[in-house]
């Protein structure tokens, strides 16, 4: 049994503990409205990009001369994984979760005989995947030292990568992220980023004879690295909606079970002390009857 | 009597307004969208957008950094990777 001294100790220790997930919990609820917002601002570019992506890849696509990023290099040996994470924990199970998808991804294309390489943003991710993973992790890129991850980051991760394409490191790219659902859920998402899918439009709007300057294919051309950009950025705003959300709850679980752990110290606390009364009392009635 | 001008970031949303006339940098040379124009799609330059509200007033600038140009049945949308006001 412990003495009163050590649980009013322990009870004390909960409650502080209790303060930081609590604070840490409406943190989380102010910046996820935040990073909601932004989700959601970025929705009417992304839309309006593949909206003019699809017509004019229907177009072009189908051709001899069709761009790299879009046709692909004709062989699809060579994997690149881009998994994005969050730099900071405190967020449930959410990096393990992505880092789950991502070991599946690539056991999965390993089995097919196929070459995997890693390309990691977010710091939490590192250390399990290159557990899992040694020699196949190739380069990382660091977003802990920006507080927000915008589209500057994005642009930069962009940038590398078509770089690394441009040099043949690789023939297809995935991107893989947690998509936002709730803040009680995040599903992880693979989706192939190079050679970029076309997105599904409806035909029929397009029917008036569009004038392109200078023409369809210089202008495919130019908007498909927009596009992989575009794609990273939706990633890094959905992964940032996510660690939100995903520490909110993760946080009020904590608060509740620090709750949970109070009340169960706080009645063991008094039952010892009536016990402690009890006894002194029991010692004083005794040695008064005694004399 | 109006041309629906969209201006969109990756960011955000800049401008949804109906407008005059617009004044786009195109990469082969600069073009004004009135209301009613042909379907016409372009990429940018670096350059200055030049907003009319009315037609005869002073223009309202724009800086922006590639993008492109797109005109349809809907009016004007802009997609800019870099807008500074």
């Amino acid at each position: 049994m412990a003495s009163l001294k050590e649980l009013k100790g322990r009870i004390n220790s909960v409650k502080s503990t209790q303060k930081i997930t609590k604070a840490k919990q409406m943190v989380a609820a102010a910046k996820l409205r935040k990073a909601q917002a932004a989700a959601e601002a970025a929705r009417p570019y992304a839309e309006r990009l593949a909206t003019v992506m699809g017509s004019l890849a229907a177009k072009v696509g189908g051709q001899d001369g069709a761009p790299k990023l879009l046709a692909g290099t004709g062989s699809d040996q060579r994997h690149l994984l881009v998994v994005v994470n969050t730099d900071k924990g405190l967020c449930g199970g959410l990096n393990a979760n992505i880092v789950r998808a991502a070991s599946a991804k690539a056991r999965q294309l390993i089995e097919d005989g196929k070459q995997v390489e890693f390309y990691l943003v977010g710091k939490k991710g590192r250390a399990p995947l290159k557990r899992n993973f040694p020699d196949r992790i190739g380069q990382h890129f660091d977003t802990s030292t920006v507080r927000d991850p915008g589209f500057e980051e994005a642009e930069a991760v962009a940038d590398e990568l078509l770089e690394m394409f441009e040099a043949g490191k690789y023939d297809i790219a995935h991107l893989i992220y947690p998509t936002f659902k709730s803040a009680l859920v995040q599903d992880p998402t693979v989706q192939q980023l190079v050679p970029v899918p076309t997105p599904e439009v409806e035909t029929g709007s397009g029917d008036a004879v569009v004038e392109y300057e200078p023409g369809e294919e210089e202008i495919l051309e130019e908007l498909l690295p927009r596009y992989i950009r575009t794609q990273i950025f939706g990633g890094l705003l959905e992964v940032a909606a996510s660690e939100q959300g995903a520490s909110m709850t993760a946080m009020d679980n904590a608060t509740r079970n620090a709750d949970d752990l109070i009340n169960d110290l706080t009645i063991q606390y008094n039952r010892s002390r009536q016990a402690a009364i009890t006894t002194e009392l029991i010692e004083i009635i005794a040695g008064a009857e005694a004399l | 009597m109006a041309l629906h001008f969209e201006l969109v970031t990756p960011a955000k949303l800049v401008r949804s307004e109906e407008v005059h006339m617009v004044v786009v940098p195109g990469m082969e040379g600069e073009f004004g969208v009135l209301e009613g124009h042909a379907p016409f799609m372009s990429t940018i330059a670096d350059g200055t957008v030049q907003i009319f509200k009315s037609a005869g007033g002073q223009p309202e600038e724009i800086q922006v950094r590639g993008g492109f140009a797109e005109v349809g049945d809907k009016g004007l949308t802009l997609l800019a990777e870099h807008v500074e006001d």
